[in-house]
């Protein structure tokens, strides 16, 4: 009579659980402990050291009309539209390119994605020098006789956002394009095969056919580019600090600034509470669709 | 989350830093002076402090105090205190005093007499919290100064300008030889500092503390400060041409010669020390922009955080003693281009410029610099507002007034 007893679910891969206990607790305590603790003392008039002295929706109401978060928030959204529209088309037809079994394909895929190799700071100062006016592209255009040519993006407040955006797809699109090759290529060789038999062009294969397979990968750069959108920062700092004025603000670092600089946790904590909050918006329902309708 | 994060990062490359072999009396001193005027000038601390038999370990911030301020405040609230640091007095270290942070230094002031030596008294004053003194004052620093190239305006053929009105007048002449009238670096504090330089030039020192002092939104809104935002139009349209962004570039264009005059602190004057020009001969100083001659007793402090460790709080009342000690105090601000804390040193040494501010000080035509009278958090949105003006022409003179008077009357 030796039966072994059924044994406790809890001990089942014991070892595997063992090992996840450090990022369990990394994600509970810093994580969402951290996330709690920023949002209850956003309610607070803490300043330089956290304080609990409750203040209601104080640092809301400030936070909702000062010009430079909302010139931030639009920055966000321009900077937002950009990088998602075009580092997802650009990618896309770079990898469709590549994908054409052209020669040389290992030294032009390591070209596109070497500016993914560069820290955003140091692109930020690369992009910096190329678009100043006194030393960059306008210098070396009009060096060729072109006297009036002028482009100085990041000097001018109307249009500082894109000169920015510019150096973010410089930086960004090889990774995207690196995951849809990766997308392309898994995609079997009989499907290609079976639409050029029935005659269907090529850019027609790509956009009803592949693309639609390419959900997942899809959804991959969807969320990684949408994350590098939220947190952007360091890109700004380096090429701009946030000038010219506040033209080229974005939340995150107005959260860094009025922690730190200005000494006001509450109102950093405010805007950084908004930010996880518009996040959730867009977060929740997408994985709502996505997950919760396989059950 | 960010802001955990980020301060345990903060403390973790600052231990990594202080892992090293120290022996008892290794004091780290941080600061933010880095700029060739300015680690000349802190090169003669360490020094002073080195003959003590003690050592000065350097821990030079660059970037100047925006962002030297928080690693600095990172390290002393995430518990990894350096042995002294750099702050403008004022209520930059308010709130880490209170915390009982740092170190009261009551006993050594009354050892060395502080109160009887430094001068003036608002300077010891705003290192008084509750009656018990928390920082060492250095430094004079004074922000109400037109440093003007005399080269650019041979150049444009006028002559150099006496006050801010005649400097407006000339405008025009060094724009039409290239020259770039006014030099305002990008970083947001010295379009701030510019205005409240107006500020107190035309519209008055007892404009300026009406609106600083006494917050008074009212008066903010009035006609006597429209002025001053005149004044400050034609200031950004004199500076729309810059395109630099550090303090010193800009200093840089005037003594270049690429630009006329700048509104720059007297910190200024380290660099064109450094780059060998004389006063009087090659540029120019303006206090009080030449129309209202006062001096604000801004300047630069130094803080000890709270230690266990005996051997190094003793090494931090020698640091102390040392920073105030007469002959310190004439090397440290000769270099610095700042004006020494006490009254009864030699200052012969001094150049032109140095001269007038202490004959200026001499006379007690003195206010309070912003650092004493507003928080960070309000000088933070000044430098948002005065930022935005300078960079954007379509503000116009009336909105920003406006927003001004509304931060004013949420100023604390």
């Amino acid at each position: 009579m030796s039966k072994s007893e059924r044994p406790n679910p809890l001990f089942r891969n014991l070892n595997a659980k063992v090992a996840s206990i450090p990022m369990i607790l990394t994600a509970g305590v810093v994580f969402v402990g951290g996330t709690l603790w920023t949002v209850l003392y956003s309610f607070t008039n803490s300043k330089l050291l956290p304080r609990l002295n409750f203040v209601g929706l104080d640092q809301y109401y400030r936070l909702w009309v000062t010009p430079r978060w909302l010139i931030s928030i639009e920055n966000l959204l321009i900077y937002g539209a950009i990088s998602l529209v075009f580092s997802l088309v650009i990618g896309f037809l770079l990898a469709a390119l590549l994908d054409q079994k052209i020669r040389f394909e290992d030294t032009f895929r390591t070209i596109f994605l070497y500016p993914f190799a560069l820290s955003f700071i140091v692109t930020g100062l690369v992009w910096q020098w190329l678009l100043n006016p006194d030393f960059g592209i306008q210098h070396v255009v009009r060096g060729l006789g072109w006297d009036s040519f002028s482009f100085d993006p990041l000097y001018n407040s109307s249009i500082v956002i894109y000169g920015i955006s510019i150096a973010a797809l410089w930086q960004g699109t090889g990774l995207i394009m690196c995951l849809m090759l990766a997308g392309l290529r898994g995609i079997d060789e009989d499907i290609w095969k079976a639409a050029r038999v029935d005659g269907i062009p090529m850019w027609k294969t790509y956009l009803f056919i592949v693309i639609p397979m390419m959900r997942p990968v899809f959804i991959t750069t969807l969320v990684i580019i949408a994350s590098g959108i939220v947190k952007v920062y360091d890109l700004v700092v380096a090429q701009t600090s946030g000038g010219p004025g506040i033209a080229s603000e974005v939340p995150a670092k107005y959260v860094y600034d009025y922690m730190f600089f200005a000494q006001n946790l509450g109102q950093g904590f405010a805007a950084s509470t908004m930010m996880l909050l518009s996040v959730v918006i867009v977060i929740v329902p997408w994985a709502y669709l996505e997950f919760g309708r396989r059950k | 989350m960010r802001y955990k994060l980020l301060t345990a990062a903060l403390a973790a490359t600052a231990a990594l830093q202080f892992a090293g072999p120290a022996a008892a009396t290794d004091l780290e001193v941080t600061h933010w002076w880095t700029s060739g005027g300015e680690a000349a000038a802190v090169a003669e601390l360490a020094k002073a402090f080195d003959a003590t038999g003690n050592h000065w370990v350097d821990g030079a911030i660059a970037g100047s105090g925006g962002t030297a301020r928080p690693i600095m405040i990172s390290r002393i609230t995430g518990g990894d205190p350096m042995g002294a640091t750099q702050f403008n007095h004022g209520r930059q270290a308010e709130e880490l005093v209170q915390a009982g942070l740092m170190r009261d230094l009551t006993d050594v002031a009354t050892k060395g007499k502080w109160t009887e030596i430094v001068r003036p008294k608002s300077l010891l004053d705003s290192c008084t919290i509750d009656g018990k003194i928390y920082c060492v004052p250095v430094n004079i620093h004074s922000w109400q100064w037109l440093w003007l190239s005399n080269e650019a305006f041979e150049k444009a053929g006028v002559p150099v300008p006496k006050n801010w009105n005649e400097f407006v007048a000339a405008a025009p002449a060094l724009e039409k030889v290239g020259i770039v009238p006014l030099a305002v670096g990008g970083q947001a504090w010295q379009s701030s500092g510019a205005f409240d330089v107006l500020l107190a030039a035309v519209g008055g020192s007892d404009a300026f503390l009406k609106v600083y002092k006494d917050k008074d939104a009212k008066f903010a809104a009035g006609p006597e400060v429209a002025k001053v935002f005149k004044a400050a139009d034609d200031a950004r349209k004199m500076a729309k041409n810059t395109n630099v962004q550090d303090w010193n570039q800009a200093t840089n264009m005037v003594i270049t010669g690429k630009a006329g005059g700048q509104i720059m602190g007297d910190w200024a004057q380290g660099e064109f020390q450094v780059a060998g020009k004389t006063a009087g001969k090659d540029y120019t100083c303006l206090p009080g922009l030449g129309l209202n001659e006062v001096i604000a007793t801004g300047g630069d402090a130094f803080y000890f955080p709270l230690l266990k460790d005996a051997d190094k709080a003793k090494a931090q009342e020698v640091l102390a003693e040392t920073l105030l000690d007469p002959k310190t105090q004439v090397a440290f601000n000769l270099k610095k281009g700042s004006l020494p804390v006490r009254g009864d040193v030699d200052v012969n040494a001094a150049n032109d410029c140095m001269k007038k501010g202490l004959a200026i000080l001499a006379k007690g035509a003195v206010i309070p610099w912003t650092d004493q009278l507003l928080s960070q958090d309000t000088q933070k949105q000044k430098e948002d507002l005065f930022s935005e003006f300078f960079a954007k022409p379509e503000l116009t003179v009336e909105d920003a007034q406006k927003r001004f008077a509304d931060l004013i009357a949420s100023a604390d």
